[in-house]
């Protein structure tokens, strides 16, 4: 029963393809604006745009050529795409949340393993790339640009959705050919780093004003239930980040 | 060069659960003891910002740094062993505290059958029940011996709980009563009595009300917040080394808490500990702690590695199944079913780490299993732990794991599905086993120690069985979808399961083939004892931590008795059960 406010949110979706606005901010020719023009076929339209406070952190800490966001974007995009339900990964911030992440602790394996030497292992004996996740995912980025070349002559971002679900699901296949990594464990990183980036705090850049937990009927960060714990009914919360517990 | 300290009486390798109850015990008698942290203090202000998935549960912010220490893994004695690069399988701890900071507090008592499971299996179903590749054998106490120290570590934690009809015995009630019960519970009570199941609420360490523990330290009421398992509680609700035996510890003024210190060998001189050598993680400085008794209270993994690189006692040798050091490593079985409910919503997203209710009629040996293909079963219960967007992404089989319909199913059964899990008992296997890598080291170039480990047919068999109770559950339960759980063709060190090891240091009466004596006192070396969940010579149908609360209780009273008397405590009985 996802029906409860369905109104609202078509409207909502009809209204991002429209006006080429992402919640984060007004999009006059940024990476993102030019990306959903792309996507939905519009044109920006800033003067549409709702009055938002600008995002002085919707920048980029890691990635140095917009192409390659660009092409982040749109496969987080299909990963988790805009529907009747609400915003998709663009318009969640996804991708600077994972920019941001892969300048990072996360970016660089801090916590992990690296030393030698490494070999391929069995199925069930997980992550034996020499390689730190940044590196994958440049490699892997390129990779979707390069073979959107040579199968559909365009890059990514230009492609149609369907043919851009091809790309991915070749890439889950293990189909396509990348360094040191396999092609399928690259887009395990992309699909898990997308969900992480729809549903964690804000705080982190994505998840922007709580949209990924409001679909989700999650209340964020709450202190207590006790008083709620044993009702019956189900309980719509607003919900709540952790900037409030500051 | 290495520094050498004053001595002490006891110092301790690690401060977790175990080395906490070690130090409190020991240091409330009037005996000065060193408590060796290889990680850093932590305590509750630490957690005000700690309703975070992201950095916890996903980036496993409290967890054990594999960038300095992790093991190897492989599924075959012949197979290749490589680094578990990432955390997965099981999230070990680090920092005081250890993983009893980020558990659920879900606090079980083993079953008498645990304790005698060999004996008791041969007696019920001939000697022949499992092939002889099953090394099970007795743990060398009884049940009602352990029974005061599973009232004790309850009372230390304050348990909140009501009368398992099935479960072991008790000679008193709980500290504190059960925890508040919520709609998704009573649904899954009413259905196990639809089923003629015997369902009650899941004993916590989350407690139901606030409660003073006999050593004086209080513990809050748990506030139901729904970040409890591999979060600290904000409230110190949540039972932990940190909120009970630590303070006690220190209060005496005879405990001291060295944090970022990585013990790296148990020193030894004719058959006698003399202390360890640590390197202090920040400096790189080395010091010597000389202790009358040592006490291994680093984890199931850091106790069996010690000894092995401290050439403790004989390692296992699965060729000739001599050897104890490593022996019956087990784990245990996540079986269960996932139930989805289109016409109804449940408040998934509240919850407790412990917030739980239970049948064991599947357990132990609660059941017949004359007509069965395994030995043992598991604890079913249905729990609210507190449901998370980002991991928790509930779908049904077939659905794909992206795109359009992804999003539209994961969304719509977020807080419509339910599951059924069991904790599955493993018993031990000649090929399972833990060892010391040959190729990798840690941060301070010591070998890491390496796993081996499968499922075995026994696991399989139970795993089916488990599910398809779970899913009779479910179905009365009124799902509209019920899906049984499968078993993955190996053990997969990727996903996580349950942080429920054991084994590697085994307890029993014979010292041909276990590790320690049931005070957790080394057969070979009188005055080193090793204590904790490396002591189960199987693994139970629960989880671990009430059972290894008992153990350290019981060998905290065998270290106040050996610094009295000496010597070995109990005597080794050449004749104990084994396959
Ligand atoms: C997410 C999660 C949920 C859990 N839920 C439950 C549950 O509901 N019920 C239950 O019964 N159990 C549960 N457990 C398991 C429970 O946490 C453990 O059984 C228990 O904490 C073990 O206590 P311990 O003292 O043996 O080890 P730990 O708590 O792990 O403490 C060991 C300490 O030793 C330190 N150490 C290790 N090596 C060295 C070294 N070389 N030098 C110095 N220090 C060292 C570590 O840093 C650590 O602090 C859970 C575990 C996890 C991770
Ligand atoms: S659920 Fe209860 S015990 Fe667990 S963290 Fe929240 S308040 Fe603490």
């Amino acid at each position: 029963m996802a029906d409860e406010s369905k109104g609202t949110k078509i409207s909502r979706r009809k209204f991002v393809k429209n006006s080429g606005y992402v919640a984060g901010g007004v999009v006059g020719g940024g990476l993102i604006g030019s990306l959903l023009g792309v996507n939905f076929g519009g044109t920006e339209q800033t003067s549409t745009a709702p009055a938002q406070e600008t995002k002085f952190n919707q920048a980029l800490m890691y990635f140095t050529r917009q192409a390659d966001f660009n092409t982040l974007g749109a496969a987080t995009e299909r990963i988790f795409p805009t529907d009747d339900n609400g915003p998709g990964a663009l318009e969640l911030g996804v991708p600077y949340f994972i920019d941001h992440q892969l300048a990072g602790a996360y970016g660089n394996n801090d916590n992990e393993y690296m030393q030698g030497p490494f070999y391929t292992g069995t199925p069930f004996q997980g992550y034996q790339s020499a390689l730190k996740r940044h590196e994958i995912f440049m490699q892997g980025i390129r990779a979707l640009d390069r073979e959107s070349e040579a199968n559909f002559n365009d890059s990514f971002t230009n492609l149609e959705e369907e043919q851009q679900d091809e790309i991915l699901q070749s890439f889950e296949a293990d189909e396509v050919e990348l360094k040191g990594v396999t092609s399928s464990e690259f887009f395990e990183m992309l699909r898990t780093a997308t969900l992480a980036g729809a549903y964690s705090d804000p705080l982190y850049g994505g998840n922007d004003d709580m949209e990924g937990w409001k679909m989700k009927e999650y209340p964020g960060s709450q202190m207590s239930y006790i008083n709620e714990i044993e009702d019956d009914d189900f309980k719509e919360i607003e919900p709540s980040a952790l900037n409030e517990h500051l | 060069m290495v520094k050498k300290l004053d001595k002490v009486d006891a110092v301790t390798v690690g401060v977790g659960w175990t080395g906490g109850i070690i130090a409190a015990e020991l240091a409330k008698e009037g005996l000065n003891v060193v408590g060796l942290e290889r990680g850093s203090d932590r305590d509750t202000e630490d957690f005000q910002m700690i309703h975070d998935e992201y950095r916890y549960a996903v980036r496993y912010g409290l967890m054990q740094d594999t960038s300095k220490e992790t093991l190897t893994f492989r599924n075959k004695p012949d197979e290749r062993a490589l680094p578990m690069r990432q955390l997965g399988s099981f999230l070990p701890g680090e920092g005081v505290g250890g993983a009893g900071d980020h558990w659920n507090g879900q606090t079980w008592r083993f079953l008498p059958y645990d304790f005698q499971i060999k004996s008791e299996t041969d007696k019920e179903y001939g000697e022949d029940k499992l092939s002889e590749d099953y090394t099970l054998q007795d743990w060398g106490i009884t049940y009602d011996e352990l029974e005061p120290y599973f009232y004790k570590f309850e009372q230390t934690a304050g348990i909140s709980g009501e009368e398992n009809p099935l479960g072991a015995p008790r000679e008193n009630d709980y500290p504190t009563g059960p925890m508040k019960s919520s709609p998704i519970l009573d649904r899954f009570k009413e259905a196990a009595k639809n089923l003629e199941l015997h369902p009650f609420q899941m004993p916590s360490a989350n407690l139901s009300e606030q409660y003073e523990n006999p050593d004086g330290e209080t513990i809050n009421a748990c506030q139901y917040c729904g970040f409890c398992e591999r979060f600290g509680c904000e409230y110190g609700a949540k039972s932990s080394p940190n909120v009970t035996v630590i303070p006690t510890a220190m209060k005496t003024g005879n405990f001291e808490l060295r944090t970022d210190s990585n013990v790296v060998e148990v020193l030894h001189e004719n058959g006698k500990a003399t202390g360890v050598r640590y390197v202090d993680v920040k400096t790189g400085e080395e010091f010597e702690q000389p202790a009358d008794v040592v006490v291994l209270t680093s984890y199931v993994l850091n106790n069996t590695r010690l000894l092995l690189q401290s050439e403790i006692g004989e390692p296992y040798d699965p060729e000739t199944g001599e050897g104890v050091i490593g022996k019956n490593y087990c784990y245990q079985i996540t079986a269960g079913a996932d139930g989805y409910f289109e016409n109804e919503k449940f408040n998934t997203f509240m919850g407790a780490g412990s917030l739980g209710a239970t049948v064991d009629d599947f357990n132990g040996n609660n059941f017949d299993h004359t007509d069965l293909d395994f030995i043992h079963g598991g604890s079913l219960s249905i729990t609210q732990t507190g449901r998370r967007p980002i991991e928790s992404n509930p779908i049904p089989k077939d659905t794909p794991k992206w795109g359009k319909e992804f999003k539209e199913q994961s969304l719509h059964y977020f807080n419509r599905s339910l599951s059924v899990s069991a904790e599955g008992a493993s018993m031990p296997h000649r090929n399972n086993y833990l060892s010391l890598d040959e190729n990798y080291k840690d941060a301070y170039g010591n070998p890491l120690l390496k796993l081996t480990y499968d499922f075995t047919e026994q696991d399989r068999n139970l795993h089916k069985y488990l599910s398809e109770k779970a899913a009779d559950i479910l179905h009365e339960m009124g799902a509209d979808i019920v899906e049984e759980n499968e078993i993955s063709e190996h053990y997969d060190i990727v996903p996580y399961q349950t942080t429920h090891n054991t084994g590697g240091v085994i307890m029993g009466g014979d010292p041909e083939t276990s590790a320690v004596n049931n005070y957790s006192q080394m057969w070979d070396m009188d005055n080193l004892f090793v204590v904790g969940a490396s002591a189960f010579a199987h693994n139970s149908g629960y989880n671990p931590t009430g059972t290894l609360g008992a153990l350290a209780y019981r060998a905290a009273e065998g270290i106040i008795k050996f610094l009295d008397e000496g010597g070995q405590l109990v005597q080794a009985d050449k004749n104990s059960q084994l396959v």
